[in-house]
């Protein structure tokens, strides 16, 4: 650890820590306030409910493919089973996979290390943040298995469908999930609040704007979305709730309700939530790119006004999801205008991204590989999210294959290709221990081949006029072809072997975890605050004499200097 | 490109499949542009030994004009698109014939209702010919449809029309459309609504003049 020359005896008053204590088994690990084990705490739940969240991929692709026929480990597929299965699959994917991975796992893990902290500001309400996530994950899990079965009424939940059991069927199951989704929302505005605070007043001494690495600046970006965007789907969860339960009909056109209002009030949120998991995921890629191409990010500020600009737009777009839905026709004008200059923002990103690399010295290490397969993945999500977002055009795709080729190709290198970026890269610091690096390549080519195989097809089966949530294709003749019969047979098939590729992961991600080779404090020799400390960090993560920072993170190749890389608290 | 999946058979579809090719010239140049810059910098500066990396802050005009140039290029393709999809949608969407024919269009769990005008040509008459999931329409003729629906959303989408608009219970939705091409065409509905959603289909007939006729005779006399 390079600590300050001067020795700057800063100290937190961040309540509840004691430095020199012996934790208990129960303290640390069951009911930790240590940043780095309730990251952890969130990666592993999340993990775990991508394992549900694959399933249930696995289990109603089989179902397109092969209808009717029993599937390996879930048997025969009914309607009401199918639509459970795609509507949780789409809702444990987003709000507990690459909610709680990107934003809560490697937002807790890094901002303190990153910004030269040694803990959160509020570490308790950190721990509370946590524990309202878990019961929300019990919750959704529990809707499954109740009476009547889950909720099958799409993740977007479009009332009255959902506000009735009378047509949805699943009295219990559409009760719980939209519970869940609520718990899990105050969990996010916990930690996102927890997150902000961190970041603006516990940075080390030295330590200015510009100083801040990236991926720390996208994590509060993200949080400051979600807290302004959650309020009003928050309001309508619990209208939703009332709908339900004690027959209000706020949504219900029986009782003088008007159903669209919730479709606003779910995308006013939903539209930004998906630069809230897209931007963590491109913080983390920028972190890499620079790292493993030994260079400095190309316009670090433009960058940061990129991602406060998609931000601010994110908030303007949201009826581009509603176009046909019924609105005042005029006013898929506006959000056609809206959402198409959102490309502009957001393809400078990409294009900074991709002159990071010019003049570099690129090591194709396993996170760096993520890292280019993000922003390669991610350009194909870009550019088909513009026909969808051309009301014109979206009037035939809306509702369609082409629909879910798009956000796939934009919510697949979110949270998974972001996640293994991040993790690959950060994973000697978490756990102390290096990963396998040939079974990570295994890993990489196998996904990224895999995932390609997968989603490319269905933009063929979207434009042949394939629509969602469909259980079997075989009741629609124009749709049950050969030709597009055999797409949906393949995109199974590369889906199989997709998942068979993440047991590659999964053996890599615990055998190194115990049995890796010791990692160093600084693996990949790296500029910013977190490689300066311990692998894995003690609690308190700095000992006793936090950093002081004396430049920025990405100070690589700095001609003149025998080192290619200036670690950020190093006395110039 | 969508015509050869499907066909185009309504005044609009090729508007549509016209619009969509536009934005696929236009992003797919961005798109093979970009990847191309990008495979050709993972060769040029892959690490080699004895070469450092340069340093580069962004800031150099001479760089940074390939991030402007192409920004500026975006602003000028956003306008492109946008004028296009606005020209589309407000023909399909916003303008609406008058004095034409209607046609009811009722979405339920899990079926279609189609309430077709019969012979004196209006709707809401005793004369009405409702049929389930069979839409009867004459080719080259323009109608207006007048979408309901009796318990949650449904979608009334014809693909071969390239014609999509949810249908909403407490609401009445108007749009139009004319077919150009005979035959018989699939209907879906394209908004979750049940555990039927997935079964939810009608028949389209697309006919002449004598067709149409006929089928009205036919079909009247049997209703009445």
């Amino acid at each position: 650890m390079n600590a300050p020359a001067h020795g700057h005896d800063h100290v937190h008053d961040d309540g509840g820590h004691h430095h020199h204590h012996e934790m208990t088994f129960v303290e640390k690990y069951i009911f930790p306030t240590d940043h780095k084990y309730i990251g952890k705490q969130y990666l592993l739940t999340g993990m775990l409910m991508a394992v549900f969240g694959g399933f249930f991929a696995y289990a109603f692709r089989m179902q397109l493919a092969w209808p009717g026929s029993d599937i390996p480990l879930f048997g025969h597929m009914s309607p009401a089973e199918y639509n459970a299965a795609v509507t949780n699959h789409g809702t444990i994917m987003i709000f507990w996979v690459a909610m709680p991975v990107l934003i809560a796992a490697f937002g807790n893990f890094l901002i303190p290390l990153m910004v030269g902290a040694d803990d959160m500001v509020f570490p308790r309400l950190n721990r509370l943040s946590y524990q309202i996530f878990l019961v929300s994950a019990i919750v959704i899990v529990a809707s499954l298995f109740v009476p009547g079965g889950g909720f099958g009424g799409a993740w977007t939940a479009y009332p009255p469908l959902s506000g009735d059991s009378a047509y949805n069927l699943t009295p219990l199951g559409s009760s719980l999930w939209l519970v869940a989704v609520a718990l899990e929302f105050v969990a996010f505005l916990v930690g996102g609040i927890n997150f902000i605070v961190t970041a603006m007043n516990a940075r080390a001494p030295g330590m200015k704007w510009t100083d801040v690495p990236m991926v720390v600046w996208m994590i509060c970006i993200a949080s400051i979305l979600f807290m302004a965007s959650v309020g009003p789907l928050m309001a309508g969860a619990v209208m939703l709730l009332f709908d339900q339960t004690l027959h209000t009909g706020f949504f219900d056109p029986r009782q003088g309700g008007d159903p669209i209002l919730w479709q606003h009030l779910f995308w006013f949120f939903g539209h930004p939530e998906v630069y809230v998991v897209l931007l963590p995921a491109t913080g983390m890629v920028a972190e890499v790119v620079a790292v493993h191409s030994r260079k400095k990010l190309f316009g670090y500020k433009t960058i940061l006004f990129t991602a406060v600009g998609t931000g601010v737009l994110s908030f303007f777009v949201w009826a581009h999801h509603q176009f046909i839905a019924g609105i005042d026709p005029r006013m898929a004008n506006i959000f056609t205008i809206t959402t198409v200059l959102i490309s502009i923002p957001i393809a400078e990103m990409m294009f900074l991204y991709i002159a990071t690399l010019y003049g570099g010295s690129i090591r194709f290490t396993t996170p760096m590989l993520w890292a280019l397969g993000f922003i390669f993945a991610f350009l194909i999500g870009g550019v088909t999210g513009i026909p969808l977002g051309a009301s014109g055009a979206d009037i035939y795709l809306h509702d369609s294959y082409f629909v879910i080729a798009h956000f796939h190709f934009t919510f697949f290198p979110i949270a998974f290709i972001g996640t293994f970026t991040g993790l690959t890269h950060w994973f000697p610091k978490m756990f102390g221990r290096m990963m396998n690096e040939t079974l990570g390549k295994i890993h990489f080519w196998g996904t990224i081949i895999a995932v390609h195989c997968l989603f490319l097809p269905m933009f063929v089966l979207g434009l042949a006029g394939h629509h969602r949530r469909i259980y079997d294709y075989t009741n629609f003749p124009e749709l049950s072809t050969p030709f597009l019969t055999n797409i949906g047979i393949f995109a199974t098939v590369s889906l199989l072997v997709l998942l068979a590729f993440q047991f590659v992961f999964v053996f890599n991600f615990f055998y190194s975890m115990f049995k890796g080779p010791v990692a160093e404090a600084n693996p990949w020799k790296a500029g910013s605050l977190e490689w300066q400390c311990p692998s894995p960090p003690p609690h308190g993560n700095f000992g006793e004499h936090l950093p002081t920072v004396y430049r920025g993170p990405y100070e690589y190749s700095v001609p003149g200097r025998d080192k290619d890389y200036w670690p950020q608290s190093e006395p110039a | 490109m969508i015509e050869s999946l499907v066909p185009s058979g309504s005044t609009f579809a090729g508007d549509i499949d016209g619009l969509f090719v536009l934005i696929c010239v236009i992003v797919g140049v961005f798109f093979f542009a970009t990847l191309g810059m990008f495979l050709w910098m993972l060769v040029r500066f892959r690490a080699r030994d004895g070469v450092p990396a340069q340093y580069i802050t962004g800031n150099e005009p001479h760089l940074k004009t390939w991030i402007t140039t192409p920004h500026a290029i975006i602003i000028l393709c956003d306008v492109l698109l946008i004028v296009g999809a606005l020209r589309v949608w407000y023909n399909v969407k916003q303008h609406m014939p008058e004095d034409v024919e209607v046609i009811g269009v009722v979405g339920q769990q899990w079926a279609w209702t189609f309430v077709h005008a019969g012979p004196d040509g209006k709707i809401d008459t005793s004369d009405d010919i409702a049929v389930i999931d069979e839409m009867h329409v004459q080719v080259d003729k323009e109608y207006v449809f007048r979408l309901e629906s009796v318990d949650v959303l449904h979608s009334f989408s014809v693909p071969t029309w390239r014609l999509k608009q949810d249908a909403v219970p407490g609401r009445v939705i108007l749009g139009w459309f004319e077919a150009t091409l005979t035959g018989e065409f699939g209907i879906q509905c394209a908004e979750m609504c049940g555990i039927g959603h997935g079964i939810m289909g009608a028949r389209l007939f697309v006919e002449t003049a004598e067709e149409h006729a006929a089928w009205m005779a036919q079909a009247g006399g049997t209703s009445s």
